[in-house]
């Protein structure tokens, strides 16, 4: 087994294709342990993690939470609305309080795109990013493609649709950086106001009709309309954009094909996908959840083997 | 580099016999035993002793598990090289069995420790007992002995003890280096 080529992950954009052949091999093994009846490993006993979550989030906190316990790593939970960075605690000030208590490693949220790039360079620590803003979430995209090639059996050549909030979403850059890296063919398709300017320049197909985006994939992957980020109206409402650019049952089979549904959660279910589609065969949105531990562990386990005692 | 051949194909082939039949006098028909290699050179003389057993000896349903110790080491971040990570595959619970690990060399003891660890993922074993093919002598680090040995070598330090398996590198063969 080799190593990780970067001490930090702060983004897919850091990765190369080894890197990430090297997390989804590590990351078998891992989902082998977290089938047994005891779901733990002691490799991490030494390692201490803080989680420090500036922006809310359900999925990914207790995914990567459970990730560290099932590796032994002694874990300390932050989130800033309950903490001293209501009071203006500057982001180095609060890391480094919390490295002073001996942490080895930070897993980071962060409303601010670039804020584990910056972290990285002012503390000394493994960073790993949840989510900076709308840049990236590479263990997002780590899941998705290993969830892909689990499914389909490889990635490579595999032409794969991002449909929705492509303007706000830290999970379509990820995938779009993941999936070019591994050889799958994106392309993304949504309203135009929610298609950032000159995406074209990241080698990515540009759709705003969803039906032939469906025609073209294999997989879709459904993303949610974040509200959250918007200070202006990106569509009229969100009936309109569902009728547009949401997926059913219907539309699925009307197609000549069976495509695989995915979905980074939270769903908003009637909105993005329908009830029948999410909970439909077709769709792995449980099996990413899953894989999502498994992937996290392999991040963790390999970023830990790169600090040295 | 000198190297020495402790053991040639005939002789593996005598101690492999010699060691299925020890199973079996412990053992019986194994209806209450499992074997389980350890990853990763522990599963070429597992799996060659299972062939024995029950092409040999006729022992009929014989388990046979491969246990990998990578994240079960007390070795991470200490070692130089990143530690390599095999499959585990064990079909069956261990819960009240006879475990026999089986491993080709036994030499700091530190390996069997951590397989003592990963077995307990697996279920309560009523008793686990250790064969390994050479049992490398005056190296132990922790308080582990075999319970089954085929040949026990006094070696120093920077020795290293090479089990090479037929299925691997066309022969069998047990060598001393010295680097």
């Amino acid at each position: 087994m080799s190593e990780l080529s970067v001490n930090h992950l702060l983004g897919i954009k850091y990765l190369n294709k080894e890197d990430i052949q090297l997390i989804f091999e590590t990351a078998d093994h891992f989902k082998e342990v977290i089938n047994r009846p005891i779901k733990k490993v002691p490799s991490l006993r030494d390692i201490t993690i803080a989680n420090l979550f500036f922006e809310n989030s359900t999925r990914t906190k207790l995914s990567f939470e459970l990730a560290e316990k099932r590796l032994s790593a002694d874990v300390i939970n932050f989130s800033a609305s309950q903490s001293s960075v209501k009071k203006g605690e500057t982001l180095i000030d609060t890391v480094n309080n919390i490295l002073s208590m001996k942490v080895d490693m930070v897993v980071m949220r962060h409303p601010n795109p670039g804020a584990g790039v910056f972290l990285s360079k002012h503390v000394n620590a493994s960073i790993v990013n949840a989510g900076d803003g709308a840049h990236e979430h590479p263990t997002q995209a780590l899941l998705d493609s290993y969830s892909i090639r689990e499914r389909l059996g490889e990635v490579e050549g595999k032409n794969v649709v991002i449909v929705g909030d492509i303007l706000h979403s830290r999970v379509a850059l990820s995938n779009i950086y993941a999936l070019q890296l591994q050889g799958a063919n994106v392309m993304v398709c949504g309203p135009k106001t929610l298609i950032p300017k000159y995406i074209d320049k990241l080698g990515v197909k540009v759709e705003t009709n969803l039906r032939k985006a469906l025609e073209w994939c294999d997989v879709a992957n459904m993303l949610r309309v974040q509200n959250e980020r918007m200070d202006i109206s990106y569509f009229p409402s969100t009936r309109e954009y569902t009728q547009q650019f949401g997926v059913d049952k219907a539309l699925l089979d009307s197609l000549n094909k069976e495509i695989t549904i995915m979905h980074p959660g939270p769903i908003n279910r009637g909105v993005e996908i329908t009830s029948d589609v999410a909970d439909s065969k077709q769709a792995i949105i449980l099996d990413q959840v899953q894989n999502g531990v498994a992937i996290r562990m392999a991040v963790i386990y390999l970023l830990a083997s790169k600090i040295k005692q | 580099m000198s190297q020495k051949v402790l053991l040639n194909a005939t002789e593996v082939n005598i101690i492999l016999h010699r060691l299925a039949c020890q199973l079996i006098e412990k053992h019986n028909d194994f209806s209450n035993t499992v074997l389980v290699g350890l990853q990763p050179r522990g599963t070429f003389l597992a799996k060659r002793l299972a062939k024995i057993l029950k092409e040999e000896y006729k022992i009929k349903d014989l388990k046979l598990g491969l246990l990998d110790i990578t994240f079960y080491r007390d070795d991470f971040r200490r070692s130089d090289k990143p530690l390599e990570a095999n499959t585990t595959d064990i079909s069956f619970v261990v819960e009240n069995k006879n475990v026999v690990f089986i491993d080709d060399v036994l030499y700091t003891g530190r390996s069997i420790r951590a397989a003592l660890t990963a077995i307990q993922s697996f279920g309560r074993p009523e008793e686990i007992e250790l064969l390994t093919l050479i049992d490398r002598r005056f190296s132990r680090h922790l308080p582990i002995q075999p319970n089954y040995r085929g040949r026990q070598v006094d070696a120093i330090n920077k020795e290293k003890v090479i089990v090479q398996w037929q299925e691997q590198s066309e022969e069998d063969a047990v060598y001393l280096i010295n680097n």
